[in-house]
């Protein structure tokens, strides 16, 4: 069923037709309004044998989940910014004990300057954790992708964590029709958690123990390759979802125009939409522009990425953070898939702490890029003239 | 990315303006579900200056034939909608306002804010309507039954029924005192419509043809 309705929303009743066990969590803008949809829901009894557990910090609420996964519990958090680096010594652990808790991330930046809007650099701190992560350009997109991640991070071969990550603001507070899953579509789709080993207080285990250097570098190992499977995983649900849901979203990426394209522009997230209308315009205009989405970010679609630009002479990849003192993270992924091709990278980063992207800018950065008016490379743009003292 | 009347598909682009606590992300939110029913695309949300009220609060609105994928602020809307008398003095809400747009505003004199804007103002005093219906001077529900009976985007019927939807959880008595607040906002510039083509002003291509 067709209905308006708000990011939060889409969120919090995909996440309830997923029929969670546990759900743990600590209000932070821009993501509160999930899980104080969730919590009513709790409250109105609509969750079923659901623990709903409001928790004194995002560190205790990764804790607590750690602990009801390792029991066998279908687990799910949201959060974003300052909350997610809070909770990341226990994500970190949550990977590395192989549990396949499943969090909404309303991205939002980092501080300090305190900011409590919107851009990629809470999620993209939790990069290399071992976590799934995936980014979604709609909020129809985060709906759908609810039952998914479920699905993928519970999967034998993979059992790690994963975030589905949507834009603060941009996603979670704007109203757009939504077609609503039905709990028997969800059912039929997303089977009971089968989990591979459970705690109980007869059979108890130890998860995450001391590792000394005779043991740990094999576990880490271990976390790494199930990285590596759940590509196929990954990819393997995504198609299913198409055919069940009718609604393709494509795989790790989604290339468009890219054959024979002289530039690939890509992006994550709500500029998506944005970025793509803005290409098949300049197509319009008889520029050879293509346009890659990416969905997938860990494991990251090095091969697709490659094989998609593989005529292109430059690509340009727009950036929602940064890696002080490197390349921003979505371009290094990009460079190292590419390496062995002679293409040029540019990446404009735009968006930080919440400014607004306009249509206006978007198509200004490719247009200086197709006319040769800047160097390859990392740069700013949509940023004011500002001197900065040094005293 | 101009609206194509008559071309492929036909985008409109509405901003409102006022100040944190009067409802100003309502309003965009209420249209866009309220048109929805009425079988268009939408898409509304906010920017926040800070989560504080009394600060200035701009939101948007876009309404389309097709899937809204454009998620960039709008700076160059077809209609502005004012819902603070004051927000005027620190904020060019006219800014990028398209030609043969116009403004609707809370505001007691339309001529002198005309002189003050430099552009066409359809005024409301909503304030005094809102003391008057809710005794709080919210202004959302009279800014929207007044955009919406000006431009005739949404009917009346289909705009009660939405109000009444989102008041709801706030218990039947506010449900029907916003949507009688709606229906008279409504109908005084329903009035209205005539003026806005007498001028050479733009109507929403996007009337309902029901």
């Amino acid at each position: 069923m067709m209905r308006v309705v708000r990011g939060f929303y889409a969120v919090a009743h995909s996440v309830k037709l997923c029929r969670p066990d546990v759900i743990c969590a600590y209000p932070i803008t821009p993501q509160s309004e999930i899980v104080e949809n969730i919590a009513q829901m709790y409250a109105n009894g609509e969750l079923g044998n659901c623990e709903y557990i409001t928790a004194e910090s995002e560190f205790g609420a990764a804790s607590i989940l750690v602990g009801a996964s390792a029991t066998g519990a279908r687990t799910y958090t949201a959060t974003c910014s300052q909350g997610l680096i809070l909770m990341s010594e226990v994500l970190w652990c949550a990977a590395g004990m192989r549990l396949p808790i499943v969090l909404t991330i309303a991205n939002r930046s980092l501080s300090a300057p305190l900011s409590i809007w919107n851009d990629h650099q809470d999620s993209m701190a939790m990069r290399d954790a071992g976590i799934i992560q995936m980014y979604v350009e709609n909020n129809q997109e985060v709906h759908d992708m609810m039952p998914q991640a479920f699905k993928i991070a519970e999967n034998h071969k993979v059992m790690l964590p994963m975030m589905v990550c949507m834009d603060g603001y941009k996603l979670t507070h704007a109203y757009e029709p939504v077609d609503l899953l039905s709990q028997e579509m969800v059912d039929e789709f997303l089977p009971p958690y089968d989990p591979p080993v459970k705690m109980t207080t007869k059979e108890p285990y130890t998860f995450g123990s001391y590792a000394t250097p005779a043991s740990y570098m094999e576990f880490r190992a271990a976390v790494y390759r199930a990285m590596d499977r759940s590509r196929k995983v990954i990819e393997d649900v995504y198609k299913e979802w198409a055919e069940v849901s009718g609604r393709d979203w494509g795989g790790h990426i989604v290339a468009e125009n890219c054959e024979d394209a002289d530039v690939c522009v890509m992006a994550m997230g709500s500029l998506v939409g944005l970025a793509r209308e803005v290409t098949k315009e300049m197509r319009d205009e008889g520029k050879k522009v293509g346009f890659i989405k990416i969905r997938t970010f860990r494991p990251f679609p090095a091969k697709e990425i490659a094989k998609a630009v593989d005529n292109a002479e430059k690509v340009i990849v727009f950036e929602r953070s940064l890696s002080m003192g490197s390349d921003a993270p979505v371009t290094l992924d990009v460079k190292s898939a590419i390496h062995k091709k002679a293409i040029d990278v540019y990446s404009p980063v735009v968006g930080l702490g919440g400014r607004d992207v306009p249509h206006k800018l978007v198509k200004s950065v490719v247009e200086e890029v197709m006319e040769n008016r800047v160097e390859p490379g990392t740069y700013f743009r949509g940023l004011k003239d500002c001197e900065e003292v040094i005293v | 990315m101009s609206q194509s009347i008559g071309g492929i598909f036909i985008l409109l682009e509405i901003r409102f303006h006022g100040r944190g606590g009067q409802g100003v992300v309502t309003s965009a939110d209420v249209l866009a579900v309220a048109a929805f029913k009425e079988g268009f695309y939408t898409l509304s949300f906010p920017t926040f200056g800070a989560e504080k009220r009394g600060t200035p609060v701009a939101s948007f609105l876009r309404v389309s034939d097709r899937p809204v994928v454009l998620r960039d602020e709008i700076y160059e809307p077809d209609y502005v909608v004012v819902l603070d008398p004051t927000v005027m003095e620190s904020v060019n809400v006219v800014s990028g306002l398209k030609e043969g747009g116009f403004v609707v505003a809370n505001y007691p004199r339309e001529k002198e804010l005309e002189e003050k804007l430099g552009v066409k103002v359809f005024a409301i005093n909503a304030t005094k309507l809102a003391m008057e219906y809710l005794g709080r001077p919210i202004t959302n529900t009279v800014m929207v039954g007044a955009f919406a009976g000006l431009t005739g985007l949404v009917r009346l019927e289909t705009l009660r029924e939405t109000i009444l939807e989102w008041f709801s959880k706030k218990g039947e008595e506010i449900a029907n005192k916003n949507a009688d607040l709606v229906e008279k906002a409504y109908r005084m510039l329903e009035e209205r419509r005539g003026e806005v083509k007498e001028l050479g002003l733009k109507l929403p291509e996007l009337v309902v043809q029901k």
